[in-house]
């Protein structure tokens, strides 16, 4: 599977316009916390942030001015209407067949498929088995899949990383027999 | 509207906690010489009922043994500040007929993302506790506290009674949760789910309150971020002939908005009107909006605005002059906009906005509000280095214009010291009074001096100051100023400022009222820590982060008060410099340290 090169110009994170804020040492080990025990929508904020480096504690700073993270999306939020598309937070539902409820997930916080499913193994508490690029997933009855632009489900894995996240519409963690025919166009 | 509204009451019930010696009961009138204990227990029990106010209550219950039992046994609305204070066993065991519960849980830093998630304020042990001992419970009243959707089915299953759900800057649930809620509460009369975050489990929670009339006065879900099911709510508006309050999420259009204020609005008191701007059918000709608010005879009160189309906004004029409170600070309003709105409102008393209406608006709300008690300006662009929209012109009109003002929240970029000087000889009735330049270390941008004269002045003139919250570039001078003439303080908020421990320590000594405390990056150390030794026992709680204390002197307070629990936060792995405390977070408990803590919490 694709690692994710992180390159500062075209990486996907949160963060105010026009500022590089909010990534302390701290706040990463957050984020890593985070996401391993379920992250929801409006847990964005400045702590999801996920650079390779660290630029110096003093031009960063955490929390201030001191305005609640739910003003802060609102505006956001507007802001963000007239971005590119790919904006701040790559924002995805995820559902798993069997399962009552719904996660919300921000994929711009994951530097790669291999984070990215071991998240969701831990969310929804299942395994996803090994990952053959013929065969798709073997050793679980369960199916990452996705649903791209086109509206097509795809598995998870067989495009390369950055395009899964420009092109991912929603996830959906099939159960084996319906996950047959997914993904086949490898 | 509730953002850190603090009650006035001074702190927690903990000190009455403890009971009585017995030779104190030698002082009151159970000397059982004369009367049978269960004869005054009930007579004190008829009388005791008639106490309301939880300072009274507190100190009835240090009279004598007695008195504390019978108190403890007709108290009905209890509040706890700190949900760590005490363990929910200890409660149970103390008040036996509770009705009511106020509980507090993370420190309001925690707000802005300076405490890792997951640190605690469980309601699980709480909801569990009470499931058994208050079968009768009817409200429940949580801030900052993480609730889960397991515990709002318990609670929901646990008390047939239950009337009132007041959730506020909560987490960990969601619409899931609040379904069970909706449906098994049969006796709901309010449900307020206000700043809290909400998780969108994709379930119509609208749907779920039973079929028949329902007993609902208020429902608030405007924090609510997930569509909801309109039909449903047209439904439950109509058959909720007793709902007061009704404050609408951003994805209730206008038209929506319109409906349901056709089906109920003169018996609204409250309206959060939702996004406020139209559907997607911006084809048809709109209805008639204006005639659906001159409808709202009752609304006093009027939020929402979460995506305001200001075309539109005319049409609350009909309501402004009724408003005592509205609520503008989602919406990013021009002044031009703004001007003909305000100059109905005469008769308002609460009022939050964004910046957007610059200085000119603020100017405006002086001219017209001459009842206004409370003002909060919140920034449109948060960040440190825009240009910032208002300034000490707005806040000068303000002073100048708004003279029974009790309450001020105030961001901006620029502020002088004879703002603040205006400001505390023109408004002597504050009690609240938090500015926040938000530019850090900002001196007076028209003298360059630090800001300690304004400050100063605010906690000298204005004698009824009970919140300070302080910032821009400030000296020791400050704090010494602070610590002469803020006798009634009780919660202080410090970011950036001071110069030494000298300015930690004449808070500590100068303000006995003090019982918050909360400060970020600022140049306090141990020494500073170890002058308020006297004090904390008497403090609700101690909040210090990327300030200059050693891991060692924590040690030494904690080892000296046994009955503080003495937090080190840390999220760093890194062993490098484990003498260095990132937060520290102390607060008195009766029963020790918590079961609950995660790893990067240390006890110490």
């Amino acid at each position: 599977m694709d690692e994710f090169v992180n390159l500062k110009a075209t990486e996907l994170r949160l963060g105010l316009p026009g500022t590089d804020n909010v990534c302390e040492e701290r706040e990463r080990v957050s984020c890593n916390k985070r996401t391993l025990q379920g992250v929801t929508e409006n847990e964005t904020e400045s702590s999801m942030m996920k650079t390779g480096t660290c630029p110096p504690r003093k031009a960063q700073i955490v929390g201030w001015p001191p305005v609640r993270s739910s003003r802060k999306n609102i505006i956001q939020t507007k802001k963000n209407e007239s971005d590119s598309e790919g904006g701040r937070g790559v924002y995805v539902k995820v559902s798993m067949d069997g399962a009552p409820y719904l996660r919300k997930i921000d994929l711009s916080c994951y530097k790669g498929y291999k984070e990215l499913l071991k998240a969701l193994e831990i969310m929804f508490n299942f395994s996803v088995g090994e990952y053959f690029e013929r065969e798709g997933y073997k050793g679980s009855d369960f199916v990452p899949t996705y649903e791209d632009k086109d509206g097509d489900w795809m598995l998870i894995g067989d495009v390369p990383w950055e395009m899964f996240v420009c092109t991912c519409k929603r996830l959906r963690i099939m159960r084996g027999s319906e996950a047959k025919g997914v993904g086949c166009g490898v | 509207m509730s953002e850190d509204d603090e009650d006035q009451s001074p702190a927690s019930d903990l000190r009455s906690q403890r009971p009585c010696s017995p030779n104190k009961s030698r002082n009151c009138i159970s000397s059982s010489q004369t009367f049978p204990d269960h004869v005054l227990e009930n007579v004190l029990e008829n009388v005791l009922q008639f106490l309301d106010s939880r300072c009274d209550r507190n100190a009835a219950s240090l009279v004598c043994k007695l008195w504390w039992k019978v108190e403890g046994l007709t108290r009905s609305e209890v509040f706890i500040g700190n949900c760590y204070a005490l363990s929910p066993a200890r409660l149970t065991q103390r008040f036996k007929r509770v009705r009511s519960l106020l509980l507090k849980g993370k420190p309001r830093f925690a707000d802005f993302n300076l405490m890792p998630a997951d640190w605690g304020a469980n309601f699980a042990p709480w909801v569990s506790t009470m499931a058994k001992a208050y079968p009768w419970l009817e409200k429940v009243d949580l801030k900052r506290m993480f609730v889960t959707d397991d515990d709002l089915a318990l609670l929901a299953e646990s008390f047939p009674g239950f009337k009132e759900l007041i959730l506020v800057c909560c987490e960990g649930f969601g619409t899931s949760g609040i379904a069970v809620v909706a449906n098994k509460c049969r006796k709901l009369k309010v449900l307020d789910l206000i700043e809290s975050d909400v998780t969108d489990d994709e379930v119509d929670w609208v749907s779920c309150f039973p079929e028949d009339v329902t007993c609902l006065e208020s429902l608030a879900f405007d924090c609510v971020e997930a569509p909801i099911n309109f039909k449903a709510l047209e439904a439950l508006v109509g058959r909720s002939p007793l709902l007061r309050k009704l404050r609408l999420n951003r994805f209730v259009s206008l038209e929506e908005v319109h409906r349901l204020l056709l089906l109920g609005a003169p018996q609204l008191t409250s309206l959060g009107t939702g996004s406020f701007s139209r559907g997607d059918q911006s084809q048809q000709e709109p209805p008639d909006y204006a005639a659906a608010f001159r409808s709202c005879k009752s609304v006093v009160c009027l939020s929402g605005f979460r995506e305001l189309m200001p075309e539109y906004l005319p049409a609350i004029l009909p309501v402004c002059a009724n408003l005592t409170s509205l609520n503008f600070s989602y919406a990013n309003i021009s002044p031009d906009m703004f001007k003909p709105i305000i100059h109905n409102c005469h008769k308002l008393q609460i009022f939050w906005a964004l910046d957007s209406i610059c200085d000119e608006g603020l100017q405006a709300v002086a001219a017209t509000c001459k009842e206004l008690r409370e003002l909060r300006i919140f920034p449109f662009d948060p960040r440190e280095d825009t240009e910032g929209p208002v300034s000490e012109l707005g806040l000068q009109a303000i002073s100048e214009g708004c003279r029974k003002l009790e309450s001020l929240l105030y961001f901006c970029q620029h502020m002088t010291n004879a703002a603040l000087i205006a400001m505390s000889h023109n408004c002597p009735e504050l009690t609240v009074f938090r500015l926040c330049i938000m530019g850090r270390l900002r001196p007076d941008h028209v003298t360059g001096k630090a800001m300690d004269e304004g400050f100063g002045a605010i906690v000298k003139n204005c004698k009824k100051l009970t919140r300070l919250a302080v910032s821009g570039l400030l000296t020791d001078q400050a704090f010494r100023y602070m610590g002469e003439y803020g006798k009634l303080i009780r919660t202080l908020s410090v970011a950036f400022a001071g110069d030494s421990d000298m300015a930690l320590r004449h808070v500590l000594e100068g303000c006995p009222r003090l019982q918050k405390l909360e400060i970020r990056d600022s140049p306090f150390g141990d020494v500073a820590l170890r002058s308020g030794m006297h004090r904390y026992y008497n403090m609700r709680f101690v909040w210090m982060s990327a300030c200059r204390l050693t891991m060692g002197c924590c040690k030494d307070v904690a080892r000296a008060m046994p009955n503080l629990v003495v937090e080190v936060i840390g999220s760093d792995d890194d062993d490098v410099n484990r003498d260095y405390v990132e937060t520290l977070y102390m607060y008195r408990s009766l029963d020790g340290p918590r079961k609950d803590a995660p790893q990067f919490v240390t006890i110490l």
